[in-house]
C-alpha cells in the first residue's frame, strides 16, 4: 500500500488520470452490489438511481477505497478468497480452546499471559495488517503492537496457543501478497 | 421432512452460538486481568455472532425465495463486518492499555 500512497497524491495533482479507471469500476461494482443487497427491489427507477449514486460515489472515492489496484493484483484477490477458509477453520479450532479455558475449573493454572515478539519479513502495510488481524481473531493471541518494518509483539494467553506464532499463518499471509519472509 | 433438519440446523447453531456468548461473559468476570480479558471478550464473541447469524440465515432460508436470500446475505454482512471491526478495536484497546503503561499479569508476579 505503500505505492499507492504516493499514487493517491498524484492522481489528486491530476497526473494519474488514465490509470484511475480500474479502481473506479471496482469501487463502482462494489457499490452497486451493497445497493442490490440492500435495497433489495428491481424497479427500473430504483435500479437507475442506484446506478446514478453508485458512479458518482465512485468517481469520487476511486482513490480511497482501491486506490492504486490494477488488473495484475486479481491474483492476490483470489489467493485471498482461498485463504479465507483456512482462517475461519483456525478460528474455529482456536475459540473452542479458549472455550475449554474458560470453563475449566483449574482456569488459572492452565494460562500463562506473556508477551512475545518476533521480526516478519513483510513490507506491505496491507500484510501487515492482514497478519495482524489473523492474529488477533485466532483467539489466545492478541497483537499489541505491529510496526511498519514487520516486527510484531503479541499477548498470548497461553504457551499452546503462541507456539504456533509467527509459523504457518504467516507463510499463509506472506503467500497471499506474493511476499518474500 | 426437510423442514425438520432445518429446523434442527437452525437450532444447533443457535445454541452453539448462546454457548459461545455465555463463555464470553464468563471469562470476562473469571480472567485475572485486563489483557487476559481482552482474549474471551474480544474473539468468543466473533465465532458466537458467526454460528447465531449462520442459524437465523438457516431458518430464514425456510422459504426459498430472492428477499430471503437477500435477508439472508444482509444478515451475512453483519458477520462480514464484526470480522474486521472486532479484532482492530480489541487491537486498540489493548494498545491503549499498554501506551497507559498497565503490566499484564504474569505467573511468576504471583509466586513473588
Amino acid at each position: 500500500m505503500k505505492e499507492s500512497r504516493y499514487e493517491k497524491k498524484e492522481s489528486r495533482t491530476g497526473t494519474t488520470s488514465g490509470s484511475a479507471f480500474f479502481p473506479f469500476f471496482i469501487t463502482f461494482v462494489f457499490m452497486f452490489a451493497t445497493w442490490i443487497i440492500l435495497s433489495g427491489k428491481f424497479d427500473p427507477l430504483l435500479l437507475g438511481l442506484g446506478l446514478f449514486s453508485s458512479a458518482v460515489v465512485a468517481w469520487f472515492f476511486h482513490d480511497l477505497l482501491f486506490a492504486g489496484v490494477t488488473l495484475k493484483q486479481t491474483g492476490v484477490f483470489i489467493r485471498f478468497c482461498r485463504y479465507m477458509p483456512w482462517l475461519v477453520m483456525e478460528i474455529i479450532k482456536a475459540n473452542f480452546h479458549i472455550l475449554y479455558l474458560v470453563f475449566h475449573p483449574r482456569m488459572l493454572q492452565l494460562i500463562d499471559p506473556h508477551i512475545i515478539q518476533f521480526q516478519t519479513g513483510l513490507k506491505s502495510d496491507i500484510a501487515i495488517t492482514t497478519l495482524a488481524n489473523a492474529i488477533t481473531l485466532t483467539p489466545g493471541t492478541v497483537t499489541i503492537t505491529a510496526t511498519s518494518e514487520g516486527g510484531f509483539r503479541v499477548h498470548a494467553i497461553d504457551r499452546p496457543s503462541a507456539q504456533s506464532l509467527p509459523g504457518a499463518m504467516l507463510d499463509r499471509v506472506a503467500h497471499v501478497y506474493g511476499e518474500k519472509i | 421432512m426437510i423442514h425438520v433438519f432445518i429446523n434442527i440446523a437452525a437450532i444447533f447453531f443457535l445454541v452453539t452460538g448462546l454457548v459461545f456468548f455465555l463463555g464470553g461473559a464468563v471469562g470476562i468476570i473469571r480472567m485475572p486481568d485486563f489483557y487476559s480479558r481482552m482474549h474471551p471478550a474480544g474473539k468468543l464473541d466473533t465465532l458466537g455472532i458467526f454460528a447465531m447469524v449462520t442459524g437465523l440465515v438457516i431458518y430464514n432460508l425456510h422459504h426459498f425465495s430472492l428477499e430471503t436470500l437477500l435477508l439472508s446475505i444482509k444478515m451475512s454482512l453483519i458477520v462480514f463486518f464484526v470480522f474486521l471491526a472486532s479484532p482492530t478495536a480489541t487491537h486498540s484497546i489493548v494498545d491503549a492499555g499498554m501506551r497507559a503503561g498497565l503490566r499484564p499479569w504474569t505467573k511468576k508476579k504471583k509466586k513473588e
